[in-house]
């Protein structure tokens, strides 16, 4: 597992949406890439042929019948809405100018 | 009785009184609310007291009971909840900017059963944002302060709810444990705290940082209590799909029976030594041999992948976590504003700058990590290698609770360290997690108990049990057993141990005459 670099950590920042200034960067730069190396140790536990696990009790195919029940109206899913019109949650623009 | 005496019950002497008609449900609450005002702004347990809402239900259970309509066991008496499920009618904000002021328009299950179990809910309670954190210094509204020391972290992430509990604000708190946040803060208040069985209560409503790993909990002064909250919060719901389909174990019973004779309980052995300061391993040891006098035998167990256990959870969770926080993307509900200086910035420029003014550091920190973790390349590397090593883990409480029937450690290396300690050094405080994260990993139920204060420095020391998944009553067999031997043993309960602090010493301005 290789470190994290400046470079890669702007790069994720910017696949989580978070804008980074350059101060960030470069503190969380340096302690990410320690935290990525602690936990690259992962790679020395011996665990090619054991199943992966998410839940003690897996469950499968958990279904509801398909019957409509109660659900938020419109005004109470627009309620926290910095923005909203017409019923419908108003955001920025969402294409280029060009 | 006076409004201090009135804190200071239990939860169980509470329902007692109110059935006894010993007090009102109204008088309760106000007595609560009064210390609240007296004792929050040195502690900021609470993040919003709903004295309107609280008082309301306080009254409709003092007239039903007038009425003489029958009402559940806990009707009346007060309860805070951790600012992390969702309550309509106030503000949720998880500890974070993000969600300031958010009032959501639908109550977590958790929260409904509160309701219908006719229980104030008194306010919310503080801590790390979005749960990220072992000592509530990372809330986005200040920490909350150790009610033994104010100097002192009270946990985290529910930081908040061990505080009201241990400085009596509340006599009951919901809390949310994804690797230790109910048990670690128990520990270093001298409080009890549990973390039922993956799966046995209910997560909707409940702001998610990793679904596989997190579980709403009860928090209380006592086992008898935390036993009681246990049983109005479990159970299945089908609105939670991970939720399991089977009754709330006995814990109520449980922990009346207290029978440990014959029981076989295992010390894990990667679970002690280097890194547990000396005085917590003396209380344990201490406790251990408290529980063979009970009747119990103790049996020493090896779960040697519990050494790969931080790196798989700090995998597992920032993973999970990055795809649970993409939804504050401010379009919909949270904190939006667009970046400084530009006139018609896109909805990415506008995410990009809301995320970053309205996450904290260590938010940040486990979002990226998680982004990194997850991305093209590295997916298989990290995050599936990390949920394989879930499962070692698991096969090996499966191959100790073949040894023995519940297992215990000390539930934190070390007491309530001092606030900004550990600010600096993610990593460091990561560490203190290592005894509560692999009972997330596995989804198996663990409780923390106070067992005594460390000779070093007088602070509160919780020993922690384990127990295989969906037999959580095992827990409140050997806390409640504990418990017992241990308040005879001082001729005093855990909290009267910290009478020379005045946080906890009985307060009241009337009584003082002031």
């Amino acid at each position: 597992m290789s470190g994290l670099s400046r470079d890669d950590v702007a790069h994720v920042a910017m696949l989580a949406r978070i804008h980074l200034d350059e101060n960030e960067l470069d503190t969380m730069a340096g302690q990410l890439d320690q935290i990525v190396e602690w936990v690259g140790q992962i790679s020395e536990v011996a665990a090619a042929d054991v199943p992966p696990m998410s839940h003690p009790l897996p469950l499968v195919n958990v279904s509801r019948p398909d019957e409509v029940r109660p659900c938020l109206t419109a005004a109470a899913a627009l309620s926290g809405a910095p923005a909203n019109e017409e019923d419908r949650f108003a955001v920025p623009r969402i294409l280029d100018e060009d | 009785m006076t409004k201090t005496e009135l804190c200071l019950l239990t939860a169980a002497q509470m329902s007692q009184g109110l059935i006894a008609g010993d007090f009102s449900a109204q008088e309760l609450t106000q007595a609560h609310l009064d210390r609240i005002d007296d004792l929050n702004p040195a502690l900021n347990a609470y993040l919003y007291v709903d004295a309107e809402g609280a008082l309301a239900t306080a009254r409709e259970v003092d007239e039903a009971r007038q009425a003489g309509q029958q009402l559940p066991q806990l009707a009346g008496v007060p309860v805070a909840v951790k600012d992390i499920a969702c309550t309509m009618g106030m503000p949720t904000t998880a500890g974070s900017k993000m969600l300031q002021g958010w009032m959501p328009p639908y109550d977590a299950t958790i929260v409904a059963k509160l309701k219908a179990a006719k229980m104030p809910i008194l306010g919310k309670t503080n801590m790390d944002e979005f749960a990220m954190g072992s000592s509530t210094e990372h809330s986005a509204f200040g920490p909350t302060r150790n009610p033994w020391d104010l100097d002192r972290v009270p946990g985290g992430s529910g930081g908040g709810s061990s505080a009201a509990v241990g400085a009596y604000l509340a006599p009951l708190a919901i809390g949310s444990d994804t690797g230790g946040s109910i048990r670690q803060p128990a520990a270093v208040t001298g409080t009890v705290g549990t973390k039922p069985t993956y799966g046995g209560v209910s997560r909707y409503g409940v702001i998610a940082l990793a679904s596989s790993l997190d579980q709403i909990g009860p928090c209380a002064r006592t086992v008898t209590d935390t036993a009681m909250l246990h049983e109005v919060l479990g159970g299945h719901d089908p609105m939670d799909s991970t939720s399991l389909q089977a009754p709330v174990p006995p814990v109520l019973e449980a922990a009346k029976n207290r029978d440990l004779t014959g029981m076989k309980i295992g010390v894990v052995k990667e679970l002690s030594g280097d890194g547990f300061q000396a005085g917590v391993l003396r209380r344990f040891e201490e406790a251990a041999a408290e529980l063979v006098a009970l009747g119990a035998e103790i049996v020493e167990v090896s779960c040697p992948h519990f050494t790969a256990a931080m790196a798989a959870y700090y995998l597992v969770l920032p993973s999970e976590a990055s795809s649970n926080l993409a939804r504050y993307d401010a379009m919909r509900y949270g904190l939006r504003l667009g970046p400084d200086g530009v006139d018609s910035p896109s909805a990415e420029q506008v995410m990009g700058a809301s995320r970053a003014a309205g996450f904290g550091d260590e938010v940040k920190r486990r979002i990226i990590l998680g982004t990194y973790a997850l991305s093209s390349g590295y997916y298989d590397a990290y995050y599936g290698q990390a949920q394989k090593v879930r499962t070692l883990i698991a096969r090996d409480f499966e191959a100790a609770f073949e040894q023995a029937d519940v297992l215990i450690s000390p539930t934190a290396p070390t007491t309530a360290f001092k606030l900004g300690e550990k600010l600096d050094d993610p990593l460091a405080m990561y560490l203190g997690d290592l005894a509560t994260i692999p009972a997330n990993l596995a989804g198996i139920p663990g409780m923390s108990i106070p067992v005594g204060i460390a000779d070093e420095d007088s602070l509160p020391v919780g020993l922690q049990v384990l127990a295989p998944a969906t037999q959580d009553q095992r827990l409140y067999a050997v806390g409640a057993a504990l418990e017992a031997a241990l308040n005879d043993r001082w001729g005093a309960t855990m909290l009267d141990q910290a009478s020379h602090l005045a946080l906890t010493q009985p307060y009241d301005s009337q009584e003082a005459g002031a």
